[in-house]
């Protein structure tokens, strides 16, 4: 190879042969290198791909193939029914009530918990004495565990519970109501609990999200004789829009999902009587419950493919301009 | 231009100091700002009491008045609870568990991480599509397969069961706030390092493990916080008690006592003692690396 340089090199004036020379030098080594980079990269990703496909792709894989088949969850899949628990899904009137129960989870879940967050959040984010104690405090019913949300609020909110007990001696009597099974009231009931439990989540992202805003913009604004509420309204609502629209999404998508509490509260049969029940309920009170491991599978697909064309429109239409910006951001 | 971004950061920092003494005491709000703090942490904890200071009732005094005050203060639930076998034999299954998850998606997910943060290669486009598409699939959606899965390999009531599948689902949001993380760190530091002889693995145990502690930490509470608390998932694969988990156990404690609530109260509120603890040691942590995360 080094004798063939310097002919080219005499025949051709330096541009030339420095550009056909420059990538059949270095290419042995770039090969070695090329070695090492994939098995450091096979050696480095391997691990979590194997655990994340095994655990997470193949059993939703499954989930798609026993959908098809009316099975009871030993032995292999023989009874090939199609789309049959599907049509039976679609059918049935009680999948019907749970798919309204959970859009209107999705829909309070938004309107209660957002504006009331960004407000908190606003507030809070001012210079306040104990900042730090506050932010503990707010996060706990997000940290403990649904069972002892679920525990804790059931005993409650018992008809002879401590709810009923406390607005009994304010003078409120005439509110005493049976929060958990009287139908026109326990959806209300799931959104109080909701928003107590997941209100705290949203709070401390957001003033995550403020303070990422730099400080020149409200001393800028201030400058120029903006009121506090003014900054508030034009700079640091459009400047926390990406956090807003990412938590709109996760709130979306876990009210699509939501189970633990409803199951813990309800049970698995009273739910759908009292008004809860959410897809997940239904799953596992139709599939596993009942041993209808085909039919739980199906539902388990529905759900999730409302969940993700839910996702990808939202996606599409609010969150594309956030995403673009963070993917794209250091491609040069 | 991290370079320049970290500039302008250290720049903001000095200022935000140095008002800090004036704007404190200017604000018209602030006696406002604290009353509404004040209530709204007041309806935060209220349940939260509830439940810990009922643990101190007897069962007559809690049904002659529900939402009483202990009167004398009764020791004996937590006193029951705090000497059963079971009550430690469950801490110690979640503690298991909730370790060991928080271990695997550590390991797992900086190493994976940084690969898409940092190797140009065909495909990286699409490894990190994959894991952000996991989030796609709450564990929800697949448990019933998942179980089955489970089931086959031989891991039922088997803690192992329980820790696979949760390191697996935490993956997606651990690459989705890893990647930028590792992602932001200078490329000049990559490349002093490479000048100075090291490779792109030293430099992945030199510099990227010491510089991610913040995104790492961050991803480690939330997955040791999802794990301690999990449910769903336990609920399938845990049948035998001695293997259960504290949200099984709390459960399985209220529907066994259901007659006796001050006990139910008194394990409930010790049992969410250990994940309280974690997080007020670790809240600065996550409200930084949730901060880093949002920014991206």
């Amino acid at each position: 190879m080094t004798d063939q340089q310097p002919p080219q090199g005499t025949q051709t004036a330096g541009g030339v042969a420095r550009s056909a020379a420059s990538p059949a030098e270095p290419r042995p080594r770039r090969r070695a290198t090329d070695w090492r980079k994939r098995l450091e990269i096979t050696v480095l990703s391997g691990p979590a791909i194997i655990v994340f496909v095994g655990f997470v792709i193949f059993p939703v894989a499954l989930a798609a193939y026993y959908g098809f088949f009316r099975w009871k969850g030993f032995g292999p899949p023989l009874d090939f029914v199609g789309l049959g628990n599907y049509l039976v899904i679609f059918k049935d009137t009680a999948f019907h009530e749970v798919l309204i129960h959970n859009g209107i989870i999705v829909v309070l879940s938004l309107v209660i918990q957002g504006p009331v967050a960004i407000v908190l959040a606003l507030l809070l984010n001012r210079k306040i004495r104990g900042r730090s104690i506050i932010r503990v405090l707010i996060f706990v019913p997000y940290v403990i565990s649904e069972v002892i949300v679920g525990v804790g609020w059931s005993l409650m909110l018992q008809t002879s519970g401590a709810v009923n007990d406390l607005l009994q001696s304010i003078g409120l009597g005439f509110l005493k109501a049976d929060w958990l099974s009287d139908p026109g009231i326990a959806i209300w009931s799931l959104m109080i609990i909701i928003s107590w439990k997941y209100i705290g989540f949203a709070v401390i992202l957001f003033l995550a999200g403020l303070q990422s805003i730099p400080e020149e913009l409200f001393e800028a604004a201030a400058i120029d004789g903006a009121s506090y509420w003014q900054i508030q309204r034009r700079i640091t609502l459009p400047l926390l829009g990406p956090t807003i629209r990412i938590w709109a999404f996760l709130s979306i998508i876990g009210s699509l999902q939501l189970f633990d509490l409803v199951y813990i509260i309800w049970g698995q049969y009273i739910a759908s009587t009292a008004g809860v029940s959410t897809m997940a309920t239904y799953m596992v009170a139709n599939g596993r419950t009942s041993g209808n491991y085909g039919y739980g599978n199906a539902v388990a697909v529905v759900m999730f493919l409302i969940s993700l064309v839910i996702a990808l429109v939202y996606q599409r239409f609010v969150l594309r301009r956030d995403m673009a910006g963070a993917v794209t951001e250091r491609q040069k | 231009m991290s370079a320049i971004t970290l500039n302008r950061a250290a720049g903001t920092e000095k200022p935000r100091k140095e008002k800090k003494g004036a704007a404190e005491s200017s604000h018209w709000g602030s006696p406002v700002t604290y009353f509404i703090a004040l209530v709204f942490i007041a309806v935060c904890l209220a349940p939260v009491l509830y439940i810990v200071i009922g643990g101190f009732r007897s069962n007559s005094q809690i049904t002659s008045s529900p939402a009483g005050w202990p009167s004398p203060w009764q020791f004996d639930n937590y006193a029951s609870v705090l000497t059963s076998s079971t009550f430690w034999l469950e801490i110690g299954n979640s503690a298991i568990a909730g370790l060991t998850t928080t271990v695997g998606v550590v390991v797992l997910g900086v190493m994976v991480s940084f690969v898409i943060a940092r190797y140009e290669f065909k495909g990286r486009g699409a490894m990190y599509s994959l894991f952000a598409a996991g989030l796609m699939f709450p564990m929800t959606v697949a448990i019933t397969p998942l179980y089955i899965l489970v089931k086959d390999i031989g891991l039922m009531n088997n803690l192992a069961g329980v820790i696979l599948p949760q390191i697996a689902f935490a993956l997606p949001t651990t690459v989705i706030i890893l990647v930028p993380f590792l992602k932001a760190i200078p490329d000049e530091i990559e490349e002093a390092a490479s000048i100075d002889g090291a490779s792109r693995l030293g430099f992945f145990f030199r510099m990227v493990v010491p510089l991610s502690v913040p995104g790492v930490v961050t991803v480690g509470i939330l997955a040791f916080i999802a794990s301690w608390n999990s449910y769903l998932l336990p609920l399938f694969i845990l049948n035998d008690q001695s293997t259960f988990t504290l949200p099984l156990g709390v459960q399985a404690f209220a529907s066994q006592y259901s007659v006796d609530t001050a006990k139910v109260l008194a394990f409930t509120s010790l049992s969410m003692i250990p994940a309280l603890i974690f997080f007020t040691i670790f809240e600065r942590r996550i409200v930084g690396g949730l901060t880093g995360a949002v920014k991206g």
